[in-house]
């Protein structure tokens, strides 16, 4: 069981009402907590859409994650 | 040096043109991009902006840095705001020096298109109804489509 801190912005901090949150996760890679939050949260959006930060830097999917990882998924951008 | 910025406070007042001068420098290209009234025919009230700030700057002065490589520019100066914007109040200010301002035209409009596909900002439409809602950037959509093809 690793921890993870998360920070949620634009449509995710709507989704899961909260800002950041420190959850204890079985999941391996970003791929595998972002189900976990859709499930936690109850919704669902195209991770397609989406792109993945870990630790403040784009990452991939399927990287391996570590315990006390920052991840942070990114909704659509629109700055400007 | 930091060449991006995010900002909590209004940035009207800073002066951008100071940053960026050199003696070198001939041209320069200023882009202000303001709160308008209306998008897609709903009238807006206000904005909100938020920032995943370490990551935006990251990828602010990576942009930076590949205009700097594509462009035969001197100096760039960006801030971004974020929180509740009224009407009328710069979201972003982007300023380039250059040697002649072709190449700053150009530089410019390439860090403000970079900018609103890569760098983790949103914005939140308030309504005149009382409805908000996330904004999609279209630029982004395009290259998705594009991409398909």
């Amino acid at each position: 069981m690793n921890c993870y801190h998360l920070q949620y912005f634009s449509l995710l901090g709507d989704f899961t009402k909260k800002s950041s949150e420190a959850l204890n996760s079985e999941a391996q890679s970003p791929e595998e907590l972002y189900a976990e939050i859709e499930q936690i949260y109850s919704f669902s959006y195209d991770k397609d859409k989406f792109r993945v930060a870990i630790n403040d830097e784009f990452s991939d999917w399927n990287t391996a994650l570590n315990d006390g990882d920052r991840i942070v998924f990114i909704p659509p951008v629109a700055g400007g | 040096m930091q060449n991006f910025h995010i900002s909590a406070q209004a940035i009207e007042d800073i002066d951008i043109v100071a940053k960026v001068a050199t003696p070198q420098s001939g041209g320069y290209v200023i882009f202000d991009g303001r709160v308008r009234d209306h998008n897609e025919n709903r009238d807006v009230t206000h904005l909100e902006y938020q920032a995943y700030e370490a990551l935006a700057v990251k990828e602010g002065e990576r942009i930076i840095k590949e205009a700097g490589e594509r462009y035969n520019i001197h100096k760039v100066f960006c801030i971004h705001r974020t929180g509740d914007l009224k009407i009328g109040e710069s979201a972003v200010r982007l300023i380039v020096s250059a040697k002649h301002r072709g190449t700053a035209f150009e530089a410019c409009e390439f860090i403000i298109d970079e900018l609103k596909t890569r760098v983790p900002i949103w914005k939140n439409e308030h309504y005149t109804d009382g409805s908000s809602g996330w904004v999609e950037c279209h630029e982004c959509s395009k290259h998705a489509h594009h991409e398909e093809h």
